[in-house]
């Protein structure tokens, strides 16, 4: 996997993984449910835990959560990190599966830096919405969230 | 299962100096460890034939074995997750001894970490699942994964910053009493602690270990032999592993309900084979890596209810004197951060009656291994 050009981290996908990345490349956001019982499931992996079914599917988010957590690191980071640090850092729980939450960052446009938005206007519970855009120039579109009342 | 209770026992404890920076290199700090144990016991390195290690342990068996002048070894194990597996080593000599395959067993722990390379900064070997979903968002060291449980745990129950400096305090009053400790001589204030800078918000410099150098070990061996050993025996009570069922590891935000981790779950099974509960435990050495674990620990296992843990934290209860002395040689936080072994050799030192901060009588201890990964625990009694 390349290193995005800026040294942001991107995503070294494995085989499972795989179809969340390559949706994300769309600008889908989807998620592994399970084909069988319907039970989505996160990370994926390959059968179901509920009816243990290999059979799966990648079900369509409507792209809306709110936040569950969120931290804001500061050095000593990785270079490419601590250069925008402070930055936000959250923990996503998906309107249409609960259970299921994904980390991502708040950024004030899809192409936004880590640290455009102020942490002060973080709150948990806070309804977010996703956008797809690479971290750093070069890498991999990942999916990234804007404040509902921005 | 009753089969293991009391029937195995620690009789010999030893470590190295804790330095940021320590000369020697990581498998002459274990041997030094290993032989100290053994002398402390007063058994012959040759009579060693178990041996039992946690993984991210550079010194094998293998290389232990052979250096210290071992005799013939009929078992070994190395259990995983880091720091999760601290007490598990214990636990498993403890049933080698049982069952009959083994008769003298060592544990250890020897890292570099003071003077190492943090293995966040390793951005090559970084990235396996499930790093693929937090890596790239900035997630990118256990004080970030950590610091997003305890964000929710203080939205959830009210928890404050000053209950986590609660923890940090108890711990280091306990360093401040401990010439082998790294924080010995070196007090904490609230002032200190509310006004240091931020590690990941909402954790500051003091929720957090210390990176140390150093090395420990303990001799496990039967009830019966222990009896004749050079040191008051110190008696495994019960043991436990625990994996709850859609675990993750660290960044444990998948489960339903991701602040009720492993502790949970090897603590139904701890008190289960145990012949006392939570309110009469003397003393507790609980895995201290972040200030969090902490309340999240005491839930666990049971010292208070679900969401009553950093209500716990007040009123000096962690203190020596209070409802539950915890960490009593100064823990991860201000002893020395070396996966939890060090909780361990305390445990050993409150039972014997030798600790630098002894709780008068302590006749029962838990000790506990990383929580939020999978775990492990000891109940142990004099």
């Amino acid at each position: 996997m390349a290193e995005p050009a800026a040294g942001f981290l991107d995503p070294v996908v494995d085989e499972d993984g795989a179809p969340f990345w390559e949706y994300a490349a769309r600008g889908e956001l989807r998620v592994q449910t399970c084909a069988e019982c319907g039970e989505p499931r996160f990370p994926p992996r390959p059968c179901c835990p509920h009816c243990r079914s290999f059979a799966d599917t990648w079900r369509r988010m409507s792209g809306h959560g709110r936040i569950w957590s969120f931290v804001v690191p500061h050095p000593p980071l990785l270079p490419a990190y601590a250069g925008v640090a402070p930055y936000n850092a959250v923990l996503v729980e998906l309107t249409d599966a609960p259970r299921i939450r994904l980390a991502g960052n708040v950024v004030a446009a899809p192409g936004a830096p880590l640290d455009s938005v102020d942490p002060a206007r973080l709150r948990i519970g806070a309804g977010v919405r996703v956008v797809f855009a690479p971290a750093a120039p070069g890498g991999m579109p990942v999916p990234r969230w804007l404040l509902e009342r921005g | 299962m009753a089969g293991l209770k009391d029937t195995a026992a620690i009789a010999g404890i030893g470590q190295t100096a804790f330095a940021k920076r320590l000369p020697e290199a990581e498998k002459t700090l274990a041997c030094r460890a290993v032989l100290a144990a053994l002398d402390d016991a007063g058994i012959d390195a040759s009579e060693v034939d178990a041996f039992a290690s946690y993984t991210m342990e550079e010194t094998d068996e293998v290389e232990l074995a052979k250096a210290i002048g071992a005799g013939d070894a009929t078992f070994f194990a190395k259990v995983g997750y880091g720091g999760g597996g601290s007490c598990a080593t214990v636990a498993h000599l403890a049933a080698a001894i049982a069952t009959g395959q083994a008769s003298v067993g060592v544990a250890w722990r020897s890292r570099k970490r003071g003077s190492g390379p943090r293995p966040w900064t390793n951005t090559a070997a970084q990235l396996p699942t499930p790093a693929q979903w937090t890596r790239p968002f900035g997630l990118l060291r256990p004080a970030d994964e950590i610091g997003m449980l305890a964000r929710r745990y203080m939205h959830e129950y009210g928890a404050t910053r000053d209950h986590f400096f609660q923890v940090a305090l108890a711990c280091r009053n306990r360093a401040n009493q401990n010439p082998a400790a790294m924080m010995y001589e070196r007090p904490l204030t609230r002032e200190m602690y509310m006004t240091s800078r931020w590690i990941s918000e909402p954790l500051c410099l003091f929720d957090n270990c210390l990176e140390t150098d150093g090395a420990l070990a303990c001799v496990v061996v039967s009830a019966e032999r222990a009896r004749d050993c050079r040191n008051r025996p110190v008696y495994v009570h019960s043991v436990a592993q625990g994996l709850p069922a859609q675990h993750h590891g660290m960044v444990n935000y998948w489960t339903d309900d991701p602040l009720t981790g492993p502790a949970w779950t090897a603590a139904r099974r701890l008190w289960k084979d145990a012949d006392f509960g939570p309110q009469d435990v003397d003393v507790a050495q609980i895995y201290d890596a972040f200030t969090p674990l902490i309340p999240l620990s005491l839930e666990g296992y049971g010292f208070c209810g679900r969401g009553e843990g950093a209500a716990f934290t007040e009123g000096g209860a962690l203190e020596i004197g209070g409802r539950l002395p915890l960490n009593t040689s100064g823990g991860g936080l201000s002893e020395a951060y070396v996966h939890g072994f060090n909780l361990i050799t305390e445990g050993v030192r409150q039972l014997r009656g030798t600790s630098t901060a002894q709780v008068t009588g302590a006749a029962t201890c838990l000790v506990t291994a990383g929580e939020d990964v999978p775990t492990s625990a000891l109940l142990l009694r004099s």
